[in-house]
């Protein structure tokens, strides 16, 4: 490496250096420390406001025994409390959001058309002829997808649990991921 | 010539503490008002001359200047409430009604708090609008433009964490809307684009650090006072007072065309 002239400039005459001097360095290391410690506080800032222990409402239910369901039925049981429709396939249980994916509403469920239709603004999701995959797919009005479904599983009582906090996007192909659906036949 | 008779402001001026206070005589010269303002902490952000039309209702419409003055309202009445309101889920809404019905002079000073939050919005809209439509958005005043702006952001979300506390329906629901919106931010909301670019989801996003969980609950509610009474009001002073500064350098208040 060609040595700096004594000005500190390269011999090519560029105003850039070719060989970093002890300044740079000790400028380098300097403002390195600086810029770490405010970048480490920035980041533990964040860190700080993200609390580990929330005080909410549990988003966790039980639901009671699978036989409690009628087969090959929608189940408006906990819509009022939970804001979920329980849907009971020959195969398997799935928890729909009863949440309107365009503007939020509470759609109901009409059970002699058999679609989800949202009273807000005509927002219409297939019913459970569609079969698992499908229901509560949109197919008219504004909706621009279809609703969410919550996490099934079953406790050690043998009964339903639903965990609202973990959601599965039929437009994200999470139909048939576990725990989008409880096996149950 | 005999002694003039010393009366009794003249004794109070050859004082100790007077003129610990003071140091020198004030002569009222041309030079001495000018130091006034340039030398006083309190007025030296003023110009030490302006021109005639700044003082041109029609052309300014006096919009900037009472913006600052419902600034300074929002301050002195936020203050007062703060000496009876307190932040938790339990007890904010009690306190609103506490300084409302219970409170001497509470009512008032919630009003002018909530009427002069109003009117500051209206008044930076109106600013921003003679300003655009006097050009004096243009050099060498680009640069105050782009204050003025960061200023109406710290305006709106002086409005939206304010909204919060009442603590009441509207406020919750309202801010729960607005607050839904950080879902779709694009990387750091988990409903947004790229979301999964991160990782984040509805416990840790954009969201989750404005509303201090998965809804509007009683942390934010604390989260959102801080920032109304501490946070924002901080850096929206720091950039009014280099907001007036430019005016000041770059060149007055722009003339009429």
């Amino acid at each position: 490496m060609p040595a700096n002239k004594e000005d500190g400039t390269n011999p090519e005459g560029h105003i850039w250096r070719i060989a970093p001097t002890r300044r740079d360095i000790v400028g380098f290391l300097g403002w390195g420390a600086v810029l770490t410690s405010i970048g480490i506080g920035t980041l533990a800032w964040v860190r700080l406001m993200y609390p580990r222990v929330l005080f909410e409402p549990p988003s966790q239910f039980k639901l009671g025994k699978p036989t409690e369901y009628s087969p090959q039925s929608v189940s408006d049981k906990w819509i009022r409390a939970y804001r979920f429709w329980l849907a009971r396939f020959d195969d398997r249980f799935v928890a729909i959001s009863a949440i309107c994916t365009h503007l939020g509403c509470t759609p109901r469920y009409l059970n002699t058309e058999d679609k989800f239709k949202c009273p807000c603004h005509g927002s219409g999701y297939r019913g459970y002829a569609s079969g698992w995959k499908v229901i509560a797919t949109n197919f008219e009005g504004p909706a621009p997808r279809p609703m969410e479904r919550f996490r099934l599983s079953l406790a050690d009582d043998g009964q339903i649990v639903v965990d609202k906090s973990v959601v599965f996007r039929l437009d994200k192909d999470e139909a048939s991921k576990p725990g989008a659906f409880l096996p149950y036949a | 010539m005999a002694e003039a008779k010393k009366g009794w402001f003249d004794i109070v001026k050859s004082s100790y503490v007077w003129k610990s206070i003071f140091r020198h005589e004030y002569q009222d010269t041309y030079r001495n008002r000018v130091l006034q303002v340039s030398s006083n902490v309190f007025l030296h952000l003023h110009p030490t001359k302006i021109r005639r039309h700044a003082l041109r209702l029609r052309f300014t419409w006096c919009m900037g200047g009472i913006t600052f003055l419902l600034f300074l309202i929002e301050t002195v009445t936020g203050v007062i409430l703060m000496f009876y309101y307190r932040p938790t889920g339990e007890y904010a809404y009690h306190d609103m009604k506490y300084l409302q019905f219970d409170v001497p002079f509470g009512m008032i000073m919630r009003n002018m708090h909530r009427w002069g939050a109003h009117a500051m919005v209206i008044a930076v809209w109106l600013h921003m609008f003679r300003v655009f439509m006097t050009g004096s958005y243009k050099p060498p005043r680009e640069f105050n433009w782009v204050i003025g702006v960061n200023l109406l952001v710290m305006t709106l979300m002086l409005s939206f964490t304010g909204y919060l506390l009442p603590w009441d329906q509207l406020s919750i629901w309202a801010v729960t809307v607005g607050t839904n919106m950080g879902r779709a931010t694009p990387l750091l909301g988990h409903e947004g684009p790229f979301a999964d670019f991160l990782g984040v989801n509805a416990r840790y996003d954009a969201r989750a650090l404005l509303t201090a969980g998965r809804l509007v609950g009683a942390a934010t509610l604390l989260r959102f006072y801080v920032l109304h009474c501490i946070f924002i009001p901080i850096i929206a002073a720091v950039l009014m007072i280099v907001h007036f500064w430019r005016v000041r350098k770059d060149g007055g208040i722009s003339g009429p065309l």
